[in-house]
């Protein structure tokens, strides 16, 4: 059977059949998207698109609201600047170590022979990823606060330790972010091929060399993108600085919860919505960084 | 390359010694990060272990661990967070099951386009959507007091079953859970298996819920536990939003004084949670190794 022959009647309406079901199915394919659609637009939208209103205007329950650039004015000045950048600081230094970190705890599970070690890593980065937030500041308390165990028994006070200071905070979201480090760059890690090891040997390279000139450029696009997701998850992070210091670290997230929460002052929660804002465009500026980024990784790590 | 080819002998020398270096020193170094990590990431549970047994007093004892089922307030607490859980699980795979079967049939632009509303909530900090609902409710409740809509309101905040909170979880569920069904679904040729469930006589909505769902169950597990996490130890929409489920709970409990019993609530959670992950993993790397050689 020749299948170019049949031209007549019965071909066409054949093809005329099928066009007729692939369109039905299309639309049936977009109706079975529509729910998701409309739930993200109510539950999300309104949500954010109130946030960004908010930022902009003046409320109070009675008076018509008005428009005004001041709450972001304040929202990037003194003490909410201060915490801004607090922020921005925490989260770049944290991520910046768990990055080198992650890669490395990566490589090493990546080439270690134990299966079950594997597993056991993927699993545990799978828990401390994403459960960590609460648990995770009461063990650091009780392992390193004021009266945790060990600065209790090594004197580390003495020593000039503080874990609700700067690098006491780093090394709190490092056990969170290592993790998130590992989990991403682990498929990258498997995509490096053996091959190209064994051409970099035979063309006389060393390790230092085989990493310098091949690993390290395949691998820059994921480890930059890594780092971008880290800050990203380090930035928008409350659980953990809030169950562990309430406020006494300047923190944008901690900002944003004390002027929704307390009685600051009239307008302190437009100014809240102001800070919001100003996060937003952060993740935003910070998103369109990674997406590039990995679009490239994925070129080469197939 | 070329001192290589002339003189192979050299080369080769040198080859074996790298070969030995590259054997021993990896291994080495290898040993020290996991060491290293080993101790980072054990250290503060077993800290917490021991903050939790060592009472100044009475030295080793267990009294905290004994004391999680009676303590007050955590049974309520840990209930709205299942129930919370299991509602956002249900919600997300009502939406996005049948997203990722048609996003798998359809077009690339379909494709595109969900996969950027489902990223959307990663732009948004937790504590951001959190700080507009805030101004929604705020609003609402000035303004809604003489309108249908009150009800309404009152009900989305009912502290029994709190929906603001189950909207705003699936929101920040999306992200993970369609990455996670989305790639179980890319691991299937949903294609032929509908055409071979046509074909032997199923209707469509048959074929996808006796062939498609049952070879997405591990997808849909990972998504399912995932979620579960996430929910469990939310902390950010609830406690400013005011509402008490299992994360606020320990958090207030500690203020409060328990110290030592939240400390070990805290701890015993993680280690569940963990201990469950761990099983999927196994399991489901299990499944996918004896799929490999088929």
């Amino acid at each position: 059977m020749d299948p170019t022959a049949p031209v007549g009647a019965a071909g066409s309406d054949r093809s005329r059949r099928r066009l007729r079901s692939s369109l039905r199915q299309a639309a049936a394919g977009r109706l079975a998207v529509l729910p998701l659609l409309l739930f993200v637009a109510v539950a999300f939208g309104v949500p954010a698109l109130a946030m960004a209103y908010g930022a902009f205007t003046t409320y109070a329950p009675g008076k018509p609201s008005s428009y005004t650039g001041g709450n972001l004015t304040t929202s990037l000045s003194g003490g909410y600047l201060t915490a801004l950048l607090g922020s921005i600081k925490v989260s770049a230094t944290a991520a910046g170590i768990a990055t080198v970190a992650g890669l490395l705890l990566a490589q090493a599970v990546v080439t270690s022979r134990f299966e079950a070690l594997r597993h056991a890593v993927l699993s545990a980065s799978g828990v401390l990823a994403n459960f960590g937030g609460v648990p995770l500041a009461f063990a650091f308390v009780a392992t390193l606060g004021n009266n945790g165990v060990l600065t209790t028994r090594l004197h580390l006070t003495g020593a000039g330790w503080d874990l609700y200071s700067f690098w006491g905070l780093v090394l709190v979201y490092c056990y969170f972010l290592i993790p998130l480090m590992v989990l991403s760059v682990i498929p990258a890690l498997d995509g490096l091929r053996r091959q190209w090891r064994e051409a970099a040997q035979n063309n006389g390279a060393n390790s230092v060399q085989y990493w310098r000139y091949v690993a390290l450029p395949v691998l820059t696009p994921s480890l930059l993108g890594g780092f971008v997701l880290l800050f990203g998850s380090a930035f928008a992070a409350y659980a953990t600085a809030a169950a562990m210091v309430g406020s006494s670290i300047p923190l944008i997230t901690l900002q944003i919860a004390e002027a929704l929460n307390g009685n600051v002052s009239a307008d302190a929660s437009n100014i809240a919505l102001a800070m919001s804002l100003d996060m937003v465009v952060i993740s935003v500026l910070v998103m369109a960084l990674y997406l590039p980024l990995q679009r490239r990784s994925a070129r080469w790590l197939v | 390359m070329a001192s290589a080819l002339e003189d192979p002998t050299v080369a080769s020398g040198n080859g074996r010694a790298r070969k030995r270096t590259d054997r021993s020193r990896p291994r080495l170094g290898r040993t020290a990060i996991l060491l290293i990590s080993g101790l980072y990431f054990v250290g503060p549970l077993a800290g917490s272990f021991m903050f939790t047994v060592d009472d100044p007093v009475k030295g080793f004892t267990l009294s905290a661990y004994s004391q999680i089922f009676s303590v007050s307030g955590l049974w309520p607490s840990l209930q709205l967070s299942l129930l919370l859980a299991v509602a956002t699980i249900a919600l997300v795979f009502l939406l996005l099951i049948p997203t990722v079967i048609a996003v798998r049939l359809g077009s690339p632009r379909l494709r595109s386009v969900v996969e950027f509303v489902c990223m959307l909530p990663l732009v948004v900090p937790s504590i951001a959507l959190t700080a507009g609902i805030n101004i929604l409710l705020r609003w609402g409740s000035d303004n809604l007091a003489s309108t249908p809509f009150w009800d309404t309101l009152l009900a989305v905040q009912n502290a029994s079953f709190p929906v603001v909170l189950l909207l705003a979880y699936v929101v920040m569920a999306l992200p993970l859970a369609f990455r996670t069904l989305d790639a179980g679904m890319r691991a299937l040729d949903v294609r032929t298996l509908l055409e071979a469930a046509q074909n032997n006589g199923a209707n469509r909505t048959r074929a996808i819920f006796f062939v498609v769902l049952p070879n997405l169950r591990g997808a849909m597990l990972n998504a399912g536990m995932l979620t579960l996490a996430l929910v469990l130890g939310e902390f950010t929409v609830s406690s400013i939003l005011g509402y008490t489920p299992f994360a606020v709970w320990i958090v207030n409990g500690n203020v409060a004084g328990d110290g030592t019993v939240t400390t070990a609530v805290s701890l015993v959670s993680m280690v569940l949670t963990w201990a469950v992950l761990l099983i999927l993993s196994v399991t489901g790397g299990r499944r996918s190794a004896a799929a490999k050689p088929a």
